[in-house]
């Protein structure tokens, strides 16, 4: 499912499936794009911070017209407990392989893969010195 | 045949593109078919420039000749200069029959009064469009032929299109010979302007697609958003927001091509509002603030706004009003009264 902000609009709301993960995406080359998701978080379940929700940034082949702080998104995600993916959209294997990764993570947030829930990514993300 | 000439048309031969040169000069018709295929078009173009300042020395060109090839060559390259729009008034509504003799007429004796040293060229084209080539000199030096101003007149409406040289001030005696001849009476600078020509008409005759207000209470075909994404395990959530900014973009901007323009300028001479806590400008003077938009086709990209998520839909009636209003340069002030709100000056 896309959308372009959260709240999700209420009229489709019964035709639609069980969430598994959220991925929101920032454009690396918009403001408008990072306060669009730090506006949309605000609407997410705190559920969903266990594993279920990462950010995906894309544009990181242009660097000249880098818009954002990277610190802001770093902190983003160390705020939110959830993994920051970076990648460039705009390129075709790029686009694959993230895609790959994504439907990866999903199929563990989903139950999918036995052994392995959400709550690892939860883990994987605290830093070495953290203990 | 004169230095000066033979080096203005060698120049003028090298400015156009080695594949355009054949076609400009048979247009131009100065030189015979026989003298044309004699050319050598696949040498290098400052030998081809060489052979046709040969062959005008041969048919003893002059300045005036020198100069019709010049319009030639900017009537195809016209988009390399900066049009600026004026609007003619007449004082009655006398409905005079136009001459064009009469005007050219008119037009060399009320110039030729004033400055001696001019050397005036008219061409006219088959869309009723007359180009004027002026090339301006002093009472003392002959006309400089690089940069002279052009203009283009469509008979049948009060608009002029100028694209002045670098020397502005005889811009207002060529204004005076453009009323004189055409029989109006007052001639105004209209804040319109852009690199092409076409566009610049299109405005102003309003032949671009304009969306007129009909009554549909549903758009009349239920538009797909995204045609080509067939794949239905992708489901668009903000679908209706989105036919809802198609529309609106629709209503705004029509669904035709926009014309062309590079840009929109704001001059803002409105007051700073800022939290009277933090006490800054305290005095109460304008604060004078230039907005530029520039673009290499600002109309469509503003169209293309709202649909990329760019900008929210409807966009600002300051950007919109452009074709409607035939201005890309505005000035804002503080619309004075109960309400603070800006106001666009006429």
């Amino acid at each position: 499912h896309l959308a372009t902000s959260l709240p999700l609009p209420s009229e489709r709301d019964h035709l639609r499936p069980r969430i598994d993960l959220v991925v929101f995406i920032i454009d690396i080359k918009s403001k408008y794009s990072l306060k669009n998701v730090e506006t949309s978080l605000a609407h997410v379940d705190a559920s969903f911070f266990l594993g279920k929700v990462c950010f995906l940034v894309t544009g990181v082949g242009r660097v000249n017209v880098c818009s954002i702080e990277m610190n802001a998104v770093c902190k983003l995600g160390e705020t939110y407990c959830s993994p920051v993916l970076f990648c460039e959209l705009e390129l075709e294997g790029i686009r694959n392989a993230t895609a790959q990764r994504l439907v990866r993570m999903l199929g563990i947030c989903a139950g999918h893969t036995p052994g392995v829930s959400a709550l690892s990514f939860v883990s994987l993300m605290r830093k070495s010195d953290d203990d | 045949m004169d230095e000066t000439v033979a080096e203005y048309i060698r120049r003028t031969v090298l400015k156009i593109p080695r594949d355009e040169i054949k076609m400009m000069l048979q247009k131009w018709g100065f030189l015979s078919e026989a003298q044309l295929q004699t050319l050598n078009f696949h040498q290098i173009k400052d030998n081809i420039s060489q052979e046709v300042v040969q062959l005008c020395e041969e048919n003893s060109a002059d300045i005036k000749q020198a100069a019709a090839l010049d319009i030639i060559y900017n009537n195809i390259h016209q988009n390399k200069r900066m049009w600026t729009v004026y609007q003619m008034k007449k004082s009655g509504e006398e409905l005079d029959y136009f001459d064009i003799t009469d005007f050219k007429k008119k037009f060399k004796r009320r110039l030729r009064s004033a400055l001696k040293n001019v050397t005036i060229t008219f061409k006219e084209y088959e869309d009723n469009a007359i180009w004027i080539r002026v090339a301006w000199g002093t009472p003392y030096k002959k006309p400089n032929q690089y940069k002279p101003s052009y203009v283009v007149y469509h008979s049948q409406t009060p608009y002029v299109f100028i694209s002045a040289s670098v020397l502005k001030s005889n811009l207002p005696l060529l204004c005076q010979a453009l009323i004189v001849a055409s029989n109006y009476h007052d001639i105004r600078e209209m804040e319109l302007r852009s690199h092409s020509l076409n566009s610049l008409k299109d405005i102003v005759f309003k032949r671009y697609s304009q969306n007129f207000q009909t009554y549909t209470s549903k758009p009349l075909q239920g538009e797909n958003v995204e045609p080509e994404n067939a794949d239905i395990r992708i489901v668009q959530e903000n679908r209706s927001e989105k036919e809802r900014i198609l529309r609106l973009n629709q209503e705004v901007f029509g669904s035709g091509p926009q014309p062309k323009l590079e840009f929109a300028q704001y001059r803002l001479e409105t007051m700073f509002k800022s939290d009277p806590k933090m006490d800054v400008l305290n005095k109460k003077e304008p604060f004078r603030c230039l907005v530029k938009f520039s673009s290499p086709h600002l109309l469509e990209s503003l169209k293309s706004l709202a649909p990329a998520g760019m900008a929210d839909a409807p966009l600002s009636p300051l950007l919109t009003c452009i074709p409607h209003k035939a201005r890309n340069y505005f000035k804002i002030r503080e619309k004075k009264g109960l309400c603070p709100e800006s106001f666009v000056s006429p």
